[in-house]
């Protein structure tokens, strides 16, 4: 029997990646399939030093595509599977995610999101939102949680193992260059010690028995005849999806209660905006915040109480419009304005947010 | 339904009469293989892997566990089960667009890691299931959907050899071979070594089989035989070119 990688609650100070590397190592991931892109490299460095130290296994991929499905392959034998990827690599994996969409296949993708369009920078991001969430051809019938520090990006890399197979629905976790390469303190922990129970995986293919006498092959498949035998499928899938997004949805909120003005922003960003209400509160102003966690399924109930009270909604990202869409759709109906402050592939501070508002009076 | 007599064990008797073509070589080349199953006794070790393509049609044609992937991504999701759980025994099929187009980088990289997965590739000339457009292996000269007045070779390049390719990258221990359709003894033998070289761990195995495709080829079951015997094989030379244990080149 090998160690645990962690044993009791220990306080670490480092990179993104390398949170993400343990995380995954303590969630008893076996496998990991990876190619190089930054800012994601180094959850495979860290992955391929501490792997053989505690029996699990690694497999550098021809490309992005191939990583995907390879995943798709490992998690179908019943293992706990996972890749981590960025912008164009991204881009690749949707393909192997639209068929892990279509056959509830549970796979992992920690996505650390760079500069987009194209190749464009390998720093920092929020634009693969809209990718993460609703890629290839598919109806977005996955779970992403956007991550905004080191703890969270623990214990949601946990957590995405645990959603993932209880649920059989792909997902992510979305995190960005600055939190991959930035250096910050966390705890980490063992989940079982936590209370937290792994769910048990189970194998999809290669099961024990021989397939038509003992037991049913299983045959898993994509392709259907007719539109009517493919909404049959489809139309079970998005029932299954939207059954256990209530579940699923988490968010937070800061100070929405009586705020005239509500902040809406995701994954690092929520931090500047946590910082800006603090700091527009102390200068009187009736600020509030309300961040969703996972971007799909989208909090729509909370968000729809959070903001109730409040005359307009600012959306504060690092794209262009991209959470901007999603909350103006999940809120249809809501005839507050929005506002968009978008600075898509650069970084948003505290002070601009405040003077952004500050500014319109 | 009765199992008819020549039906081997590990096909799955519900899912037939299968869907392919009348003379379609698919059906042949998955009786080779459910044959080399039986005889090997892998049954219940099995992952069958199916691409997109007329390949897909097979889904459900085994009773062994079955997935049918995308379009050229049979070889990674075959390696990603082998990968995880090297007890199995992981058998890619595809065609060769499949195999030589859109996944050819799948092809070439599982063949240069020594991926101990078998690949199966039926070479019909062209796209079957799209309904006959060019493929990699179409022959100079070949008309199909896309090449209207003849493949020409000064455009879009002469037929992949994929044997010879793939042969030429991988190390010792793996078996590449090309068999056909017209000689299904030889191409049992040849999926049974490529079986037992993945049983044996000893690296990468390689068939293509040469196989007809009557409906795009648009030909009768006289003239599908003449191409595959006397067309195909003037670019594509049947035998085997690596088997683990013997000198390459004899
Ligand atoms: C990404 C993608 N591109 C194109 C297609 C359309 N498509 C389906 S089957 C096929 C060609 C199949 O030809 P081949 O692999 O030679 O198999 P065959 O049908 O000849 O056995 C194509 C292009 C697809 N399914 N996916
Ligand atoms: S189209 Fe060609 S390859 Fe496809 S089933 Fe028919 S004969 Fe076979
Ligand atoms: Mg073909």
């Amino acid at each position: 029997m090998v160690d645990k990688p962690i044993k009791g609650e220990k306080r670490y100070f480092v990179t993104g990646n390398e949170v993400v590397a343990w995380a995954a190592l303590a969630a008893g991931a076996e496998i990991m399939y990876g190619y190089p892109i930054t800012p994601q490299n180094e959850v495979m460095h860290y992955w391929t030093r501490l792997a053989p130290k505690y029996n699990r296994k690694f497999l550098q991929t021809e490309d992005e595509i191939s990583a995907g499905f390879a995943t798709c392959g490992g998690v179908l034998s019943g293992a706990r599977a996972f890749t981590a990827t960025a912008g164009p690599g991204n881009t690749l994996m949707q393909e192997s995610m639209s068929m892990a969409e279509m056959m509830k296949i549970p796979t992992v993708v920690v996505v650390q999101q760079r500069g987009g369009p194209s190749t464009a920078t390998v720093i920092y991001s929020q634009q693969e939102v809209t990718m993460t969430c609703f890629g290839a051809n598919g109806e977005g019938l996955r779970v992403v949680y956007s991550t905004g520090s080191h703890q969270e990006l623990y214990d949601y890399t946990i957590k995405a193992f645990n959603t993932a197979w209880k649920y059989r629905i792909p997902t992510f976790v979305l995190g960005d260059g600055y939190q991959a390469k930035m250096r910050e303190s966390l705890v980490m922990y063992d989940p079982e010690e936590r209370g937290i129970k792994m769910v048990p995986t189970e194998k999809i293919v290669g099961k024990e028995g021989m397939p038509g006498v003992e037991r049913e092959p299983s045959h898993l498949r994509n392709t259907y005849n007719t539109e009517d035998e493919l909404y049959d499928v489809v139309e079970k899938l998005v029932r299954d999806f939207w059954q256990a997004a209530p579940e699923i949805v988490e968010h937070q909120e800061f100070d929405c209660q009586d705020a005239e003005i509500i902040v809406v922003a995701h994954g690092v960003v929520t931090r500047a905006a946590q910082a800006a209400v603090k700091e527009l509160r102390a200068q009187g102003k009736k600020i509030g915040h309300f961040r969703p966690v996972t971007l799909r399924p989208f909090p729509r109930e909370a968000m729809k109480k959070a903001i109730a009270n409040a005359k307009e909604l600012i959306v504060v990202e690092s794209a262009e419009g991209q959470l901007d869409k999603i909350v103006k759709a999940e809120i249809y109906g809501c005839s507050k304005p929005i506002t968009g402050y978008f600075k898509p592939g650069v970084g948003i501070t505290a002070e601009e947010i405040v003077e952004f508002i500050n500014k319109r009076g | 339904m009765a199992l008819a007599p020549n039906m081997p064990k590990s096909w799955r008797a519900e899912t037939k009469p299968h869907k392919f073509c009348p003379g379609c070589g698919h059906g042949l080349v998955l009786k080779a293989l459910g044959e080399c199953i039986d005889e090997l006794g892998i049954q219940d070790r099995v992952v069958f892997g199916c691409d997109i393509g007329c390949s897909l049609l097979s889904w459900d044609f085994f009773n062994t566990d079955s997935i049918q992937t995308h379009h050229g991504r049979t070889t990674p999701v075959l390696t990603g089960v082998k990968r995880a759980r090297p007890d199995r025994i992981c058998i890619a099929y595809m065609g060769d667009g499949g195999g030589y187009a859109i996944g050819s980088q799948h092809l070439v990289n599982a063949a240069s890691r020594n991926e101990k997965i078998t690949t199966i590739l039926v070479n019909n000339c062209n796209y079957g299931m799209t309904g006959g457009q060019m493929a990699p292996t179409s022959l100079p000269g070949m008309k199909t959907e896309t090449t209207p007045y003849g493949r020409d070779v000064e455009l879009t390049g002469n037929p992949t050899q994929g044997p010879e390719m793939v042969a030429a990258i991988t190390p010792e221990g793996a078996y590449v071979a090309r068999g056909t359709i017209a000689n299904l003894r030889q191409l049992r033998k040849m999926i049974k070594k490529a079986l037992e070289t993945q049983i044996n761990g000893t690296g990468f195995s390689f068939v293509e089989a040469l196989s007809a495709c009557p409906t795009n080829w648009r030909t009768n079951a006289k003239d599908t035989l003449h191409f595959v015997e006397k067309e195909m094989t003037k670019y594509f030379k049947v035998g085997e070119l690596k088997v683990p244990g013997e000198k390459e080149g004899k």
